[in-house]
């Protein structure tokens, strides 16, 4: 190597900065980028995924500021420190972007996602799935005879774990909204 | 104060009030009343071309050769998809163009209307940026918008696109100075500590190389003549990449030549050797590298980029700064002098004589004929004659393009205009053109390969018609000389595909068009044939007979490192197909 040396932390965007830039393993972020709510905006940031092969493990857009027209997406996403800092400056160049915020290092943050479970079964199923859904607070929102819908709030993980646990007691059908991400404190 | 006019006018009106003074363009059904105003009015220059890619190539020579944005209108469908491989081609090498297209009635979008394709939806990669306006209201803020972000931060193409009914319609005009200035205000200062560190490392390097880009272009002659004054002030010396070609003048002491696949030797050996690389405006694209894993392994690498997503894309840096050259470099010299700097004199002296070593390898040698023409001789007779006229230069893509930028010497920016990033043939040709349009004195001359130019060559038309005196330079090897290479180097010499059969008589395809054309295939007859074509009052094409199957050296094949040069002696001294291996052979 030279001997110029560089210090660490010689600037604010300095490689050295960043967390094992050599590091193969993939890790997952999640990123938090306003935008305008204009036409085609969505289709830019999911076009760009896709374009230069980046990873979307879920996507959630909607508008948050009806008076400035603004969106905010939550991306989850996966790649090497080096591709997630990538990802980050191409998704920030797009012009209709406000701003980029990858909550998994700017954490701790908190995650939601919502969803919407279809278990149909009878008798004793019937009560499991239900004495299950008490104890991951899912909700009843819809009932027939032969089957429930359930709706639960948490981190993906746990509804990740709330489908294995229905699966066997008859789950059918299952929707999910995609991960809401706010960074916590103020 | 707001004017109430129909969208049409507005457009051109918006154009105008940017400094609009040509726009290249074909007309047809969806933007007939944008026409319609056109015809209605003379400050604005209209070129029609003869296919759409061309009016984009045209208004990439425009832009490349003034700095100014340059503009396109074009129809629906077929006009806007056409244009796509100059969007794209702009894209790749940040060049600002504002690119207008008809579209089918707002009322007709999605109903698979005549001439109606998703313009937008297709343009999105191709672009900086683009919109649909739907309300004639909002067209002539959207014009100035479009002027604003296609012409700052890193430079590209958009595109606007306008539906016929918005045209047609009434709705109130802004001014440029009316529109509020928008969010998009990308930073052009670098980071003053930053800047400090580099100064530092400036001070401290021994082995330092000033790696320039086409951003120093694109910030302007300023940040050229800063770059000369760097190079003067420190005596570091200076590589450029194809796109940089100007930015520093050939004629400088510090002068290395192009690096990269086939750049110079001794800028390729600078470059792997150095332990202070200084990237000014380029971003280490692939035929620049090499292979990755060796690029310059013992070097500290500075990256100046006005874009923060070329930082650390390819090869990670040790200091990066996200500005514009032109400032940068501002900032650097000023530090540099109240600092009162010096470089390390000693190890300076010492490294120059390492490069002087190298550049003694001559790698730029040939084997000389009398009999048959080498595009290189002919490129050299082409630089020796040329040299002291007011001259701009565009090439097609392939081996005449390398040997062009290895043969002809840019004393100044804009001056040389060529598909870099994308590698698109058929550019040249109209890109010549629209610097003819923006010089219309200067001598223009597309150095051509016989299979690049016949991909635009209804353009000759265009230039008949607006009288403008573009030289074409084809250097003829009745091949596709770099696929043929290629193939030579990778595939056992089964040229597949790679020779141009048929080709047309030149010369009279030159006088079909209504212009000149001589061939020249003895290396006697060359500087007579050369000089005719700088006399000739109007468009010339010069088809000069080269030898078939002359390679381009030096050449890092394929999956090398830069230290791994293929020179010209030594193919004939080893077997050529062996100089790629498998691993590299995946590599375009």
């Amino acid at each position: 190597m030279s001997n110029l040396k560089l210090s660490q932390g010689a600037s604010s965007h300095s490689a050295y900065d960043l967390r094992d830039p050599n590091a193969q393993a993939e890790e997952r972020h999640t990123l938090a980028v306003i935008v305008d709510n204009e036409a085609g905006v969505l289709a830019r940031v999911i076009g760009l995924f896709s374009g230069r092969g980046y990873n979307i493990d879920s996507l959630t857009v909607a508008e948050i500021d009806h008076a400035g027209h603004r969106s905010r997406i939550t991306i989850v996403t996966r790649g090497t420190p080096a591709v997630i800092e990538q990802i980050k400056a191409q998704v920030g160049r797009i012009v209709p972007v406000h701003s980029v915020n990858d909550l998994t290092v700017e954490g701790p943050s908190v995650e939601r996602e919502l969803g919407l479970f279809k278990v149909r079964g009878t008798g004793d199923k019937r009560v499991e799935a239900l004495r299950i859904a008490d104890i991951y607070r899912a909700k009843v929102v819809d009932s027939t005879l032969e089957s429930f819908v359930f709706e639960i709030t948490g981190a993906p993980e746990k509804l990740d774990a709330f489908a294995d646990m229905m699966r066997p007691l008859g789950l059918c059908d299952l929707a999910r909204t995609g991960v809401a991400a706010l960074v916590r404190g103020n | 104060m707001s004017r109430t006019m129909t969208g049409a006018r507005m457009v051109v009106e918006a154009l105008r009030d940017q400094g609009v003074d040509t726009v290249f363009g074909y007309p047809g059904g969806a933007v007939l009343p944008i026409y319609d105003e056109i015809f209605q009015q003379n400050q604005i220059q209209h070129i029609l071309v003869r296919h759409e890619q061309g009016a984009v190539h045209m208004a990439e020579g425009y832009a490349r050769s003034t700095g100014k944005p340059g503009v396109v209108l074009v129809t629906s469908g077929p006009g806007a998809t056409n244009a796509v491989t100059g969007l794209t081609d702009a894209l790749l090498d940040s060049i600002p163009l504002v690119v207008l297209s008809g579209q089918v009635p707002t009322f007709m979008i999605g109903t698979d209307g005549f001439q109606e394709a998703d313009t937008v939806g297709i343009t999105r990669p191709c672009t900086k940026h683009n919109w649909l306006v739907k309300e004639t209201d909002r067209l002539s803020e959207t014009i100035h918008r479009a002027f604003h972000i296609a012409t700052s931060g890193r430079p590209g193409p958009v595109l606007i696109d306008i539906p016929k009914d918005v045209q047609f319609a009434e709705g109130a005009y802004v001014g440029p100075e009316d529109v509020a200035p928008g969010r998009y205000q990308p930073e052009r200062h670098g980071d003053s500590v930053a800047v400090e560190k580099l100064v530092e490392l400036i001070e401290r390097a021994e082995r330092p190389v000033l790696y320039t880009g086409g951003g120093v272009i694109n910030s302007g002659p300023e940040a050229s003549r800063l770059l000369t004054e760097l190079a003067d002030a420190t005596g570091f010396p200076v590589t450029s990449t194809l796109m940089g070609l100007g930015a520093y003048p050939a004629s400088g002491k510090s002068w290395l030549g192009m690096l990269g696949m086939h750049g110079l030797y001794e800028a390729n050996m600078a470059m792997h050797g150095c332990d202070l690389m200084i990237n000014l405006g380029a971003r280490f694209d692939d035929r620049i590298t090499g292979r990755i894993a060796d690029f310059s392994p013992g070097s500290i690498k500075a990256h100046v980029d006005i874009d923060p997503s070329s930082i650390n894309k390819v090869i990670r840096c040790h200091l990066p700064i996200v500005g514009d050259v032109g400032d940068v470099l501002t900032a650097v010299l000023a530090l540099w002098k109240s600092r009162g700097s010096r470089t390390n004199g000693a190890a300076l002296a010492d490294w120059w004589r390492q490069i002087d070593g190298w550049k003694a390898r001559k790698c730029l040698s040939y084997r000389r004929s009398d009999t048959v023409i080498k595009p290189q001789h002919a490129l050299e007779r082409l630089e020796a004659l040329t040299r002291d006229h007011d001259r701009y230069i565009t090439t097609e893509v392939g081996q005449h393009q390398m040997w062009a930028a290895q043969f002809l010497h840019f004393e100044g920016p804009n001056r040389w205009m060529t598909s870099g990033g994308l590698g698109t043939m058929g550019y040249g040709l109209p890109a010549s053109v629209g610097v003819q349009v923006a010089h219309p004195d200067a001598l223009v001359i597309n150095v051509a390969g016989d299979a690049s130019w016949l991909m635009n060559m209804q353009e000759m038309g265009t230039a008949v018609q607006f009288r403008a005196p573009v030289k074409q330079f084809i250097l003829n090897n009745e091949r596709l000389g770099m696929v043929r290479q290629w193939q030579q180097l990778l595939h056992g010499e089964r040229y597949s595909q790679s020779w141009s059969e048929s080709l047309p008589d030149f010369v009279k395809l030159a006088e079909a068009f209504g212009c000149r054309g001589r061939q020249v295939s003895d290396p006697a007859e060359l500087d007579d044939a050369i000089r005719e074509m700088i006399e000739y009052d109007g468009p010339f094409i010069l088809d000069v007979l080269v030898e078939k199957h002359e390679n381009c050296l030096p050449m890092i094949p394929s999956g090398k490192p830069h230290n791994e040069m293929l020179l010209g002696d030594q193919e004939a001294a080893e077997d050529i197909g062996s100089a790629i291996q498998d691993d590299g052979a995946v590599l375009v």
